[in-house]
């Protein structure tokens, strides 16, 4: 018990030191801004040096909630002990690096026929077939339905291309 | 214009053939996305906003809100025979009507579900007609000076003051913020926190947050937490409610309205507070012969009065959206953001310069209301085999679809990069329990709430004390001061008084 604890208290700690991480990045963002000769009463520094110095304030905030223990193990959602699925995330985040790296070259269709099963695997599908079979209706469904009835070009693919003629 | 010129005036436009589709559109659409868990109202009119650039603006509104009251009617549905609640209004619902479909009434607990969410959201449009105007009148004597107190008040309430930790809301209204700020700024043509990437010279896109907020992440993060097994969809039995049934539901359908209108309208929004009100009410209130269902075998009551409650509060969230051009909740926000994509300008002036499209509007709401009573009550079996539906293909398909939202509005890899690392950043926010909404709400409203203190600052020629010399502005600053601080005071207090 003791140990899983401070488990959760370290992985608090993470989060803060993001947040705080954020903010310091909006800090040097903010700060190279170029001034602008145009008569403002407000520049344009103004408001995100203000945002970024709060996202610091609450980084430091978190920082010292997660120095004091944590505040995950009071979330109910993490009380019930269920273990972290790693393989089943490993299996999106394969899907959404999948999906980027289609996209560009073949168009969606391809990418969400690829995307799919490994998204589906990731909540316990193995039907790779079928769900491949899905994705290819299902992607090809809304490319019709955004091009043809909504009238929004959302650009065309190498099977899009085919099925329904280039689109200009 | 009064309520009645108005309301004469909307019916005229929104009974047309047209208009009608759309709010049939949208009513179908919102229940369905309702009825799925993991997709809410927000998602699905983040991912429907392209059609903003080939469809009127009122058909496009009329879509979008049949989208947001169907999502209130369809989430009842599948927290009633799923015990998991398809969007957060409907956890309190799921109390009592899980266990009433447990013991094989989930016909009544549906049918009070759906007739209370008719009356309540009668009784909130009802509200937005006649508050509306009245709004307006008071709206119009504000300053930027005044509107900009105001969103910071509204920014208060919505992260801090809900929801488990300030201190995490306020983190998550800050990165929204931020990542409103993103871009070329419109005073003095300046890039900001643009990383040097053309991309960004645009702003991040507002589809893209939602979508990486509400799909991405949340499909993540039930990836990450997923466990092996099937979920049982309860039998939905007969709809029709006994005599009794009716009896035991009347007066919780009226107070659950009472209760979440006035909630939805405060620039509090969310309909947690209110759901839970109304259940706590009615188990206070019930008659002693039926106390003893509560918990048990599930009382109608608890159905009754918190459904109400939800749809009450959703039409209220309405009033501050389109008087004020304050969103509360993140589907209002989205919606604004809509508006904008018209160029039409959200705040008091909307009821004047676009009578005819707010009018319509409200009148459409009214239609959407019939007709989801009617699509909810005969047609119940068919959204509960929506829910028959396989979690992996869901949540595959969701993915799919978030994706082709996003990429089809810029066909940047950029975005779709963004996209995924938002996504990541919300699954972590998931874990770590910060709250989403104030990250849409910070985005959409941080950029409107600059522009109005610079044009604050521009009247008073760089004087500061603007915000605290006028009387009106600094009353709104006190109070949100005090809902910043007086909870946490009043912690201390009754911890000291235990001590």
């Amino acid at each position: 018990m003791d140990r899983q604890h401070g488990g959760a208290a370290r992985a608090d700690l993470g989060a803060a030191l993001f947040v705080l991480a954020l903010g310091l990045a909006a800090v040097w963002q903010a700060s190279v801004i170029p001034t602008t000769p145009l008569y403002a009463q407000v520049g344009p520094k103004a408001v995100p040096y203000l945002i970024a110095g709060a996202l610091v304030a609450v980084g430091i905030g978190l920082l010292v909630v997660a120095l004091r223990g944590g505040w995950s193990h009071g979330i109910e959602e993490m009380q019930d002990g269920a273990p972290f699925n790693l393989p089943a995330l490993g299996l999106l985040l394969a899907g959404l690096l999948v999906n980027m790296a289609l996209i560009v070259p073949f168009g969606f269709t391809v990418a969400a026929t690829a995307q799919f099963p490994l998204v589906a695997a990731a909540f316990g599908s193995r039907a790779w077939l079928r769900d491949m079979g899905i994705a290819f209706v299902v992607a090809l469904s809304a490319y019709a339905l955004f091009v043809k009835l909504l009238g929004v070009n959302i650009g065309a693919g190498v099977v899009e291309g085919l099925i329904f003629g280039v689109q200009d | 214009m009064t309520a009645i010129e108005g309301l004469t005036l909307g019916f005229s436009h929104a009974l047309t053939l047209t208009n009608l589709g759309w709010a049939l559109l949208g009513c179908f659409l919102g229940t369905a996305i309702g009825v799925l868990p993991g997709i809410g109202p927000a998602l699905t009119i983040a991912l429907l906003l392209p059609i903003t650039f080939s469809v009127s603006a009122t058909g496009a509104f009329i879509l979008f809100c049949g989208v947001f009251y169907g999502a209130m009617y369809g989430g009842s549905t599948t927290s009633i025979l799923l015990n998991t609640p398809g969007e957060s209004g409907s956890i309190i619902t799921s109390l009592e009507g899980s266990k009433m479909a447990k013991n094989g009434r989930a016909g009544p607990a549906l049918a009070t579900a759906a007739i209370g969410s008719f009356v309540a959201g009668t009784v909130g449009t009802l509200g937005i007609a006649f508050l509306g105007p009245i709004v307006v009148e008071l709206a119009l004597q504000l300053g930027p000076a005044e509107y900009f107190c105001l969103m910071i008040l509204c920014f208060v309430t919505v992260s801090a003051v809900l929801g488990g930790s300030a201190l995490r809301g306020l983190t998550s209204l800050f990165f929204g913020l931020l990542l409103g700020l993103v871009g070329i700024d419109l005073q003095t043509g300046q890039p900001r926190l643009t990383f040097g990437i053309p991309e960004l010279y645009d702003g991040v896109n507002v589809v893209l947050v939602a979508v990486a907020l509400f799909a991405v992440g949340e499909t993540l993060f039930l990836a990450w937490r997923h466990v092996e097994g099937k979920q049982e969809v309860l039998p939905v039995g007969s709809i029709l409610m006994s005599k009794s049934d009716w009896k035991r539901s009347f007066w919780p359908w009226i107070r659950g309205a009472g209760v979440g209108f006035p909630f939805g309208v405060l620039p509090a929004g969310g309909t947690e507070m209110p759901t839970m009100l109304s259940y706590y009410m009615e188990r206070k209130l019930v008659r002693p012969e039926h106390a003893k269902e509560f918990g048990t075998v599930g009382a109608i009551e608890g159905v009754a009065g918190p459904e109400a409650a939800n749809n009450a509060a959703a039409a209220g969230v309405l009033v501050p959206m389109l008087t004020l051009g304050l969103p509360t909740s993140a589907t209002a926000a989205i919606m604004l953001s809509a508006f904008q994509s018209y160029g039409i300008q959200p705040g008091p002036m909307l009821f004047t310069a676009q009578a005819d499209l707010v009018w319509t509007l409200i009148a459409s709401l009214f239609i959407a209301n019939v007709m989801l009573v009617v699509l909810n009550l005969p047609l119940v079996g068919l959204w509960a085999k929506i829910l028959k539906i396989p979690q992996p293909q869901l949540y595959a398909g969701i993915l799919v679809f978030a994706t082709i939202g996003t990429y089809g509005i810029s066909n940047s890899v950029v975005d779709l990069m963004l996209l995924y690392g938002i996504g990541i950043i919300a699954m972590f926010m998931r874990r770590f329990d910060f709250p989403v909404a104030p990250v849409v709400i910070g985005m959409i409203l941080g950029p409107m709430a600059e522009q109005a203190m610079r044009q604050a600052l521009t009247i008073s020629q760089g004087d500061w004390t603007t915000f605290i010399t006028r009387p009106i502005s600094l009353s709104i600053l006190l109070i949100a001061v005090a809902a910043l601080v007086g909870p946490r005071l009043y912690g201390a207090w009754v911890r000291r008084m235990a001590a």
